[in-house]
């Protein structure tokens, strides 16, 4: 680094601002990862003393049916709502970059459901899901189409849920494309046009590519939020019907908060979090290899 | 004609993202029985549904508590962060790359592995109740440090140099020299972390139980799914309205802050 940079060393100064990092550090990231590893080993409920159980937790864990099917439940969140918020924020933004009045107008209201809390659009949608009296079935009914069982089912509960998260997060993605479209220069699109391409063409062989760094924070922001899934569920279905909207999330929360079992649940973070960092170091290599091939 | 597809579409999208907060609006000021269709007007308008909230559960008081942790973090957010980005960014000392390594690997660690640790600390600590608690684990960002290191990085060192002559210590230099050459910065951290904070629930329903020390999500939450609102869609969407307002609120003034602070968190991150 700062090889031109001819400032003396500056130890004290160093230390002095960020020792307030350090001892937070130490506090907040260290202790709770070192406890975590402890907490694997011990059956505890908070109150009582811990109880050393060896490798229990871990044998509970691979016969618990439940924990995969949480696991299952947010991979399957994912596989819907990523694909479906790439599509639609892909599209808004490729209207947003053309040469439109009143975009910046447009563009507040497409991020306004991202300022709002999660609880509040989850009471909002509770009420837009509604199975009898709700708008969406009002809406399939006025245009003679019968209803949908949105959170009642267990088949359509979680890509309910998944379709209004993508309601609620889709404007980060617009912007953030649309930050990707600006930066590709104009140049590529005219010498194309001269080429006699199609805007089509133009959008498969020059836009696509071009937006490939985009593509790699979205996928990687949006499955790190897709992994967090917990207030929706928590609110609008408890986790059923028939544990279909259980995500991993709300199931630690409930084995620690609810019954609680610190140890288990904390084992319970650890493999969920390798999960996690395995699904996201993957998503960065196979885009990443796709955009060099 | 290509360009009135192109209106039609986005007004579509508009109607889609804006619609529903105005039902809810409209909704929260109907009698429970006229709630259900699309129309956003009724005759019957009524401030009934939010009397009943106010009398039920102690919003003003979870407004106050929530105002009170989200300004707090974001001012701990840009003071320490600020001080851990100039000093990785503009000093030289021994250890400057393990402190960046700590903080890069702060970023990788997901809150999912650390939730539960936290909170026995908080139990240990004998914080569980207490502001300090919804407060602590926040106080600091390794996301914000990078922000603000990034962009430091940029400042001239004539600067610096400058004000180092005058015999300003480093804390001088940060607050008075670099911050505000910063405003960008400044600004994109603490609007990213004030909405965080604002929204966050999952937290506060970990460390939180004591009704008066609620932030305002968490107890819309728990009276949403718990008894009090008695099923009564008036009552939620009030509430729900009343946890939005502030937010929106602060989006109406600026919301030019808001979209910039995303965009570029999404693009640098």
């Amino acid at each position: 680094m700062a090889s031109s940079r001819k400032s003396a060393r500056n130890d004290k100064a160093g230390y002095a601002l960020s020792l307030p990092y350090v001892i937070f550090f130490f506090l907040f990231v260290a202790y709770p990862l070192v406890f975590t590893i402890v907490l694997m080993f011990h059956r505890w409920n908070v109150v009582t003393p811990m109880e050393w159980i060896g490798l229990k937790n871990f044998e509970r864990l691979l016969g618990d049916p439940l924990f995969f099917k949480s696991v299952g439940n947010t991979l399957r969140f994912l596989l819907i709502q990523i694909p479906l918020q790439i599509m639609v924020a892909l599209s808004f933004a490729v209207l947003l970059n053309s040469q439109l009045r009143f975009r910046s107008f447009f563009r507040t209201l497409y991020f306004l459901p991202v300022v709002v809390s999660g609880v509040v659009v989850t009471i909002l949608w509770q009420q837009l899901y509604s199975y009898d009296a709700g708008l969406l079935n009002r809406l399939l009914v006025g245009l003679g189409v019968s209803k949908i069982p949105w959170l009642v089912d267990p088949d359509t509960a979680m890509p309910s849920i998944a379709l209004m998260s993508t309601w609620k997060n889709v404007g980060i993605y617009i912007i953030l494309f649309v930050v990707g479209l600006q930066n590709i220069p104009r140049e590529l699109y005219e010498s194309a046009s001269i080429d006699g391409a199609t805007a089509m063409r133009q959008f498969f062989r020059i836009t696509l590519p071009m937006l490939n760094p985009t593509v790699v924070v979205v996928l990687v922001l949006s499955t790190i939020g897709g992994f967090s899934l917990f207030i929706e569920p928590y609110v609008l279905t408890g986790g059923g019907p028939m544990q279909s909207t259980l995500s991993t999330v709300l199931y630690i929360y409930n084995q620690a908060f609810y019954f609680s079992h610190m140890g288990y649940a904390a084992t319970l973070g650890f493999l969920f979090a390798l999960v996690i960092l395995v699904a996201v170091l993957l998503q960065k290599r196979v885009v990443e290899t796709e955009s060099t091939a | 004609m290509k360009q009135a597809f192109k209106y039609v579409v986005l007004i579509i999208g508009a109607i889609v993202f804006a619609y529903p907060f105005l039902w809810m609006f409209a909704s929260s000021l109907k009698p429970e029985l006229e709630i259900g269709g699309f129309s956003l007007w009724s005759p019957d308008f009524t401030l009934q549904n939010y009397r009943n909230v106010l009398t039920k559960i102690p919003i003003g008081r979870a407004l106050l508590n929530s105002i009170v942790v989200s300004l707090s973090t974001t001012l701990t957010v840009i003071v320490f962060g600020s001080m851990v980005g100039y000093a990785l960014a503009r000093l030289k000392f021994a250890g400057n790359n393990v402190l960046y390594a700590l903080i890069l690997f702060t970023m990788m660690i997901p809150f999912q592995l650390t939730l539960i640790p936290q909170y026995i600390l908080m139990v240990k600590l004998r914080l569980t109740d207490t502001y300090l608690a919804l407060i602590a684990p926040t106080m600091m960002s390794a996301f914000s440090i990078m922000l603000f290191r990034q962009y430091f990085l940029g400042i001239p060192q004539a600067f610096i140099d400058a004000a180092r002559i005058d015999g300003c210590s480093d804390i001088k230099i940060l607050f008075r020299v670099i911050w505000p050459l910063s405003r960008p910065v400044v600004l994109t951290v603490s609007i990213l972390t004030f909405m965080t904070s604002w929204n966050e629930v999952l937290w506060p329903l970990v460390v939180v139980r004591e009704r008066s020390l609620m932030t305002m999500p968490q107890l819309v939450t728990l009276f949403t799914i718990g008894g009090e609102a008695e099923s009564l869609l008036g009552l939620q969407l009030a509430a729900a309205t009343l946890l939005a307002l502030p937010i929106i609120i602060a989006y109406a003034f600026f919301q030019r802050y808001f979209i910039e602070s995303v965009a570029s968190s999404g693009v640098k991150g």
